[in-house]
């Protein structure tokens, strides 16, 4: 049970990044690297303005902010340096290490126990629940925005320059500014992630964000090979689904006994086997027409 | 007089320009559209059609020329900035709708063509759906039940006729056909191009239809223009135009450039 709740307390902030994440993944088809460098961007903003006093909302959203910035820089690099996009986002992160570190000042800003954070605001429970609750309404609020946002005449036309740029372009779409403002949306929310996180664990680090797009990926592709061909508010829904169930995959490795110091291997490893799943899938059907196709002639030459 | 739709003065396009493997693509072209003009354009492989309609779409930069569409100087507008004034069928299916959205949406996208899109207002709005049903029934190919779906499921042949209504549910300056029957079947190909025929005649579009069916040519529009090696070699309209034949064709082509037709692609199709 407590594996349970922490998987879904833990969970819910990273649906946040996954959902993030599946915006260029799917939306755009780019594996935008940027997530790995705003995601401890969130937390070292929204860290740094707690010590200084600010409050925990307005600290949330600068980090925000400074998400959003970071995916303007990787979008506008990709549509107007026309830098391929593996590349803009490797260049981005690069850069965001050095100033991840100006802005902590140190490579860990521990934010003190005394300090007001997103989790503070209510008192309810122990911390776990709080995080579930508190997780839960930004989760709510997030989607509601993406649904409302995707569906309008701008969200539209985002959704079709990621589809057919040349259709797009032809319907008086300017495609670079759809996808760079898909760019900066996406990172906002992976910082948000990455603040949230941080002021659950009481720190932001300068490592936090190493491995964080494999996990977002894997709760994506969890959520597709649960459920496949869904509309895109329900798709946001399972990601978090996927996210959860990939925490608990985790949480019972763990459990088992599994060097810690062994968690990316196996990250890395889970996720190479769950893109290759639906290959590996289609080959077992193949072979198994085959030999029903064999058995069939075989019959019938008897 | 009314004003031209579409003039394109002294165009040349060139590819590598200034290497071993130059190709001069067009070679000084002028054309002047007027309104209500359904131009057909032939030519063989090379002779410079795909490279006029990707000029006049602004999906190819222009090297020298000028190109104005309903007086407007258009020669260094993005597509995106042309869209306005313009639209385009693309010659493959894929290329002209969104395939992982449905057909109410990449309708509604088509109707917002060259205008600004907020953030606001409902991508697909309620009142619309009349209109893209009414649309849809007018092609009589059973499509008007399916505006939810999404249009990659369509065959190639239905979603080329949706990316025509596309193209025209909000009326362009100029419509843009690019082969845009070359990829369907010989049947699916007749039927897009009477619905082609039937929408242009009704909304008096002027058109550019570039085509390597000749009997297409032949048989659409009100002007035909053939291409070769980059330069206008036929230009027929009017009376002429409606009763001409294949043989003609060949005859003008051969007083024109002072050789015989020999593209098989042409002669064959």
């Amino acid at each position: 049970m407590d594996i349970l709740t922490s998987s879904i307390s833990l969970g819910f902030l990273w649906s946040i990044m996954a959902i993030g994440v599946y915006l260029t993944f799917r939306i755009l088809d780019i594996a935008d690297m940027t997530a790995e460098g705003s995601f401890p961007l969130g937390a070292a903003i929204t860290a740094h303005a707690l010590t200084t006093g600010i409050g925990p909302v307005v600290a949330t959203l600068l980090g925000v902010a400074g998400g959003a910035l970071a995916g303007f820089v990787s979008g506008f690099m990709t549509t107007k340096l026309h830098i391929p996009d593996l590349l803009s986002g490797i260049l981005t992160m690069t850069g965001l290490y050095s100033i991840n570190l100006f802005v902590m000042g140190m490579a860990n800003v521990p934010i003190a126990g005394t300090t007001k954070t997103m989790f503070t605001l209510l008192q309810i429970g122990d911390s776990t629940t709080t995080t579930i609750v508190i997780g839960g309404i930004v989760l709510a609020i997030v989607i509601a925005l993406l649904v409302f946002f995707f569906n309008t005449e701008m969200g539209l036309a985002a959704r079709a320059v990621g589809n057919n740029e040349d259709m797009s372009s032809a319907n008086g779409i300017n495609a670079d500014a759809m996808k760079i403002i898909v760019y900066m949306i996406s990172n906002g929310l992976i910082a948000l992630s990455g603040s949230l996180m941080a002021q659950t664990n009481g720190y932001a680090d300068i490592s936090m964000g190493i491995g964080t797009i494999v996990i977002a990926l894997a709760a994506i592709i969890i959520a597709e090979i649960l459920l496949r061909h869904l509309s895109f508010g329900r798709r946001l829904l399972t990601i978090i689904v996927g996210a959860i169930i990939y925490r608990l995959i985790i949480a019972l490795v763990l459990d088992w006994g599994v060097d810690p110091n062994a968690l990316r291997l196996f990250y890395a490893l889970m996720l190479t086997l769950f893109l290759a799943l639906p290959l590996i899938q289609k080959k077992i059907a193949q072979v198994q027409q085959r030999h029903r196709n064999t058995k069939q002639i075989t019959e019938e030459n008897k | 007089m009314s004003e031209p739709v579409l003039e394109v003065k002294g165009l040349h396009q060139y590819f590598e320009k200034g290497t071993a493997n130059e190709n001069h693509a067009l070679k000084g072209i002028d054309l002047t559209l007027d309104p209500g003009e359904f131009v057909a354009i032939i030519g063989g492989n090379g002779a410079g059609k795909s490279t006029l309609l990707n000029s006049v779409a602004g999906s190819l930069p222009v090297d020298y020329g000028q190109i104005k569409i309903d007086g407007h100087d258009v020669t260094y507008q993005s597509v995106a900035k042309r869209a306005k004034l313009i639209s385009r069928v693309f010659q493959d299916p894929k290329q002209g709708t969104a395939t992982l959205l449905t057909v109410e949406e990449n309708l509604s996208l088509a109707l917002k063509r060259g205008a600004r899109r907020n953030f606001w207002s409902n991508g697909v709005k309620r009142n619309e759906r009349d209109l893209f049903r009414a649309k849809l029934a007018s092609l009589d190919l059973g499509l008007e039940g399916r505006l939810s779906a999404e249009i990659g499921l369509l065959s190639g042949g239905q979603r080329q006729a949706v990316t025509l209504l596309m193209a025209t549910i909000k009326q362009p300056s100029l419509l843009l056909l690019d082969e845009h029957t070359a990829a369907l079947d010989p049947k699916t190909s007749a039927t897009v191009m009477e619905i082609t025929d039937k929408i242009v005649h009704e909304q008096n579009l002027t058109t550019l239809m570039i085509t390597h069916n000749m009997a297409d040519a032949l048989k659409y529009g009100n002007r035909l223009i053939m291409l070769d090696h980059g330069q206008i070699a036929v230009d027929i309209k009017g009376d002429q135009k409606k009763n001409l034949t294949v043989s003609d064709l060949l005859e003008l082509f051969k007083q024109q450039s002072g050789a015989a037709l020999t593209d098989d692609a042409i002669l064959l199709s």
